[in-house]
């Protein structure tokens, strides 16, 4: 449980940082909270040879309104996070996600970004700014660039960032007064990943609901979405056999979690009714 | 018997003045731990101290057909790189069995693997370095060709003619057997008027322990000389065994354990990475440290239980039980564990099923069989909570299918307080249990009638809830028939040194163990209190085999019983030695004086006479003023160990109460209660917290704890994501009891209280779900751990 050797920069600028990953390319890492890495590189099961530490760059932090969205840095704390009143005003799904990430501990050093960029199929954050439709802005060797969250998560850890890009920050849409938020997970014990996830939200008929830890990625359940736009629960409820292929894992069969997601469904309901 | 805080205690030898038997006194190591002052192997350092990693089978069952080593013994830092061949020269093999478990057999395991890995784990190779990360490094280019062999996994068809045989000298896959038959079986089954039959499935799982397995070995050439400092339950054992195996004579040995975190029955076996460190110390002629990782704690520290049961319980309509019947299967990994074995668990489930109970009519069998998985031994509670899963789950079952009060059906069937001496029907022999006090005590603690009224009620709120028992037995202060009789060098009993330092204190050498759960307070109570001073002059060293009284260590609840005895005696002994030596120089008669409080007094009036320190003063430095021919001895050893019964039964009850969420299979733990008797309580806070935390481990069990194999023997889970020990939001709040039965076996009258916790939480969760879910006309869970998905087909969900 000791890592392999590698080389550490710490980067004191966002210009500093793209160009040491365009220079080492895969081999590098970004470490930033490293909640996910540090265990990683600890059973060797990851082993950059370089990795860019992006702790000191001011511009990747900070909570702000910015033309009628919610620009969440990527090293914001999760913890930090949950005491923003910002985003208990503005974003409400992400505060009642971020109290089921992992514990104090791990909050209190894991980032939004970063959840974001490993983009656990398990994890709460991704749900979340799928389901509220937002965006990941990005840094990269060929300039900045944004990408819909719809875009964003391609596969089982795979997202659209490419080894030489850094994640910035994430934009939320505000809200309208009458959207309504929903948001769920059924795990063992606190804190761990979910077995089965919902982040959901409503604007009068149209829906997102967000899925996680029943795929590769977080997902959108866009049948059931469709059905809860006509009014009906049940239809949304069954429909979500077409939206849903979980794959068993370790402490599950897919049929369970299918089974979870459904109930979670029924259950945030309520929630997301005007 | 006496209900501990009911009843004001009868005053006995233990209310001496200023006794500090039965009261709560903090830990004299506690400030030292809170402050991260421990020391613990793992933190030890010594000059020239090298490390070792090993190289471990990735494959569950492998021929080594070469290990090309060049490379890693070229890079930086590598001191060796050492095969088990090359070490077989200094370390000679062992063989896990005893002579009283009749037919165990196992073969010869070596410190490292000669030339086949028989599970996922097993070291095949040693690189020390100059770090662990170094040592870590050079494996990385280690080339290891191995030549995968078909790998036994399912204890199921181990014994099938068609299934490999893991070694082929023993003939075929079982480990051990046992076969017992009490009574008319056959005769009660029939004239029963209900037979109920379940199979009850026990996941495998691990002990966890804060603090990893660590050893520090250091051969001193010049001195010929073997100092290992180790995090273990048995120094003596160990060291018994670590000479043995290494050719050495014991008194060339001496195993240190000082701070330990946490063993649960984990760190009282040989591993074979351990002996590997102190042969490595050996051959290099310097320290080397070894400490497993958590990734190789749960591919090498023992695993427990994993038995599926078969067993019927035949009941007439009034509740009387009739007869038990069990069939039961374990598979224990590739060898039976060194000194103690792996048939004890097996073996423990035929003594204890239906321990509790009148019932004479009884029928077991139990198979251990070999399997390619990591090997499985004594953990917390061995055996115990299957058997108590099995027999309380039985109980219940029958309970429900005649319509009959589960706590009804037990005051119907339990040994009556007033039986005792008995013996139950699997040979087991009981001094004094008091199971229907305990239960009537729980029934008044937990409110039983109001609770069944609220469960009502929910119900047609479509809350579910359950309420969950079992009464236990429990195997604590073992006798020679534990293991000694068996041919294994562990002793059954045990000393303590007491001397009063030259300022009159107290000096407690005591040869139980502390990993954390408080033996040092009990010594230091106890010796207190029979000495007659202020707990704060009593210093406690324990864990040395050059300066402490020979013993067995601190496992199968011990520690207070025996070596809290032993201190007992030696108090006194040293009270005697101290006042012939006050006697003298007050001119007076030692039986006319008495210490109390840390002085020494008129027996009669209390009236202070002369300090210890004085005492102390005149013995150590002025000799010649006491009379001549008189020799002070400020130094006592007592040693104890039980002779009139094999084993010190304690006996308890649990109680479980939790909601079942029935759409999403999870299960809310609301409550939990334990009345539980193990004699004289010597502490209370340290008995309670003792059950608290063995409870946790038996819900571990119930609901989250799972060391989940594929078909190939790999272990999928083996890391603190997904291995799910219990956390404390979970837990729920956990209310102790107690009833007092002391031993009469030992004047301090204390037997053990460790494994309590763990022998019934498992069973009294299993009965609440079911209890809960009844309504419903759901399947019985009888698997564990009850996960949602289990709990979600019971109900037909999914």
């Amino acid at each position: 449980m000791k890592p392999r050797s590698f080389d550490y920069v710490r980067v004191k600028s966002l210009a500093e940082a793209v160009i040491a990953l365009a220079r080492h390319g895969t081999e590098a890492k970004i470490i930033a909270g490293g909640q996910s890495l540090v265990p990683l590189l600890n059973m060797r099961m990851a082993s950059p040879a370089i990795l860019v530490d992006i702790n000191a760059l001011a511009e990747l932090r900070g909570i702000s309104l910015e033309g009628g969205s919610l620009r969440i840095g990527a090293l914001v704390r999760q913890a930090e996070a949950e005491g923003s009143v910002e985003i208990a005003k503005h974003a409400p799904l992400i505060a009642k996600a971020l109290p089921y990430i992992g514990h104090f501990a791990i909050r209190n050093r894991g980032t939004i970004g970063g959840s974001i960029a490993l983009a656990d199929p398990a994890a709460e954050l991704p749900a979340c700014l799928l389901a509220l439709g937002g965006e990941v802005e990005i840094e990269g060797a060929k300039g900045a660039r944004t990408v819909k969250a719809d875009d964003f998560f391609k596969d089982l850890y795979e997202t659209a960032l490419g080894p030489g890009d850094v994640l910035i920050a994430i934009r939320i849409p505000v809200p309208s007064k009458d959207m309504r938020f929903g948001f769920s997970e059924l795990a063992r014990r606190h804190g761990d990943f979910a077995m089965a996830g919902l982040a959901a939200c409503r604007d009068g008929k149209s829906a997102r609901l967000a899925f996680f830890g029943v795929g590769s990625t977080p997902l959108r359940a866009k049948k059931a979405e469709a059905a809860l736009a006509k009014g009906s629960l049940e239809e949304a409820v069954a429909v979500l056999d077409h939206d849903l292929d979980p794959p068993d894992d370790i402490h599950s069969s897919g049929k369970v979690k299918l089974h979870l997601a459904k109930t979670l469904l029924r259950r945030i309901a309520p929630e997301l009714a005007a | 018997m006496k209900i501990a805080d009911d009843l004001p205690s009868a005053l006995t030898a233990l209310d001496r003045p200023n006794s500090y038997i039965g009261r709560s006194v903090p830990r004299p190591n506690l400030a030292r731990l809170m402050q991260g002052r421990g020391q613990y192997v793992s933190d030890l350092a010594l000059a020239r101290m090298a490390h070792v990693a090993f190289a471990r089978s990735p494959h569950a069952h492998a021929r080594i057909k070469k290990i090309d080593a060049a490379a890693a013994k070229k890079t930086p830092g590598v001191i060796a790189v050492v095969t088990g061949p090359e070490l077989a020269k200094v370390i000679t093999p062992w063989v896990g069995v005893l002579s009283h478990l009749k037919g165990i057999k196992s073969a010869p395991q070596h410190a490292i693997a000669i030339d086949r890995a028989c599970w996922q784990g097993e070291a095949v190779c040693a690189v020390v370095a100059k770090s662990r990360a170094e040592a870590e490094d050079a494996i990385d280019l280690l080339d290891i060709d191995y030549e995968e062999l078909p790998v036994v996994t399912d204890a199921e068809t181990a014994l099938d003619a068609k299934t490999l045989v893991i070694h082929p000298e023993l003939g075929d896959n079982l480990t051990f057997e046992r076969k017992h038959e009490a009574g008319e079986v056959d005769k009660a089954f029939k004239e029963a008027d209900a037979v109920v039959e379940a199979t009850f499935v026990f996941g495998r799982h691990t002990g966890v322990t804060n603090e990893p397995r660590a050893i520090v070995a250091y051969w001193n050439e010049g001195e010929q000389r073997l100092t290992v400092y180790q995090g273990t339950q048995a120094p003596h054992m160990m060291q018994n065994l670590f000479a043995k195996h290494l050719s050495l004579a014991e008194h060339q040995v001496r195993v240190v354990t000082k701070d330990v975190g946490g063993s649960f029955g984990i760190k009282v076996h040989t591993y074979a990475d351990e002996m590997a460190t102190v042969a490595l110390s050996k051959l290099l002629k310097r320290p080397v440290k070894f400490v497993a990782d958590r990734l190789e704690s749960f591919i090498t520290d023992i695993h427990a239980r994993d038995h599926r049961v078969k067993a019927k319980i035949g009941v007439k309509k009034d509740g009387t039980i009739t007869a038990f019947e069990i069939d039961d299967l374990t598979g224990i990994g590739p060898y039976s564990v060194y000194p103690r074995t792996s048939g004890i668990e097996a073996n423990q489930v035929v003594n204890l099923v239906g321990g509790p109970y009148k019932c004479p009519n009884y029928r077991a069998l139990a198979r251990v069989v070999f399997q390619n998985k990591n090997v499985m031994c004594q953990y917390r509670a061995v055996g115990h909570p299957i058997a108590t899963a099995v027999t309380e789950g039985l109980v219940e079952l029958a309970a429900a299918k005649i319509g009959i009060d589960p706590l009804e059906m037990r005051r119907k069937n339990l040994i009556p307080d007033d039986g005792y001496p008995c013996a139950g029907a699997s040979g087991i022999k009981f001094e004094k249990l008091s199971h229907h006090a305990a239960l009537e005590k729980l029934v008044k603690m937990m409110g039983y009638e109001k609770l069944r009224a609220e469960q009502a009620e929910l119900r047609k709120k479509k809350i579910y809830r359950g309420l969950g028992f079992a009464s236990f037995i429990e195997v604590t202060n073992p006798s020679a028939a534990f293991y000694g009789v068996g041919g294994a060098k562990i002793s059954a009993q045990d000393g303590a040194t007491l001397r009063l330092d030259a300022q009159g204190a107290l000096i407690v050498h005591s040869g139980v163990t502390e990993q954390g759960q408080g033996t040092e307070a009990v010594l230091a109570q106890v010796a207190a209190s029979a000495f007659g001073i202020a707990i704060e002059r009593v210093r406690v060293v324990t864990g040395d085999t050059d300066n402490t009284p020979y013993g067995g260590g601190t496992w199968a609840s011990r520690a207070a019983g025996i070596g809290g005895e032993a201190a007992w005696q030696a108090g006194k002994a040293l009270r005697q030695n101290v006042l012939a030596v006050a006697a003298s120089i007050l001119q007076s008669e030692p039986k006319a004086l008495d210490i109390r409080n840390g002085l020494v007094v008129d027996a009669d009036t209390g009236r202070e006479r002369i300090t210890l320190d004085e005492v102390a003063r005149v013995a150590y430095f002025r000799p010649d003023t006491l009379p001549p021919g008189f020799q002070a001895e400020l130094v006592a050893t007592r040693h104890y160990v039980p002779r009139a019964w094999p084993f010190a039964f304690t006996n308890g009850i649990q109680a479980s109460y939790l909601e079942v969420d029935i759409d999403t299979g999870f299960v809310k733990l609301l409550r939990h209660w334990c009345v539980e008797d193990c004699g004289t309580v010597i502490n209370p806070q340290l008995v309670d917290e003792q059950i608290r935390g063995g409870i946790v481990q038996g819900i571990g069990a119930a609901l989250y704890e799972h060391c989940i194999y594929d078909e190939r023997g790999q272990l999928l889970n083996g890391n603190m994501a997904d291995y799910l020990v219990p956390m404390a939001g979970e837990m729920p709040d956990m209310e102790i009891g107690h009833v007092v039965s002391p031993t009469a076996d030992s004047e301090l009258g204390a037997k053990g209280a460790g494994e309590a916790g763990t022998a019934g939480a498992p069973a009294v969760v299993m009965n609440a779900i079911n209890d809960a879910l009844r309504p419903l006309g759901a399947k019985i869970i009888t698997e564990m751990p009850a996960t949602p998905g289990v709990v979600l087909k019971a109900l037909g969900r999914v």
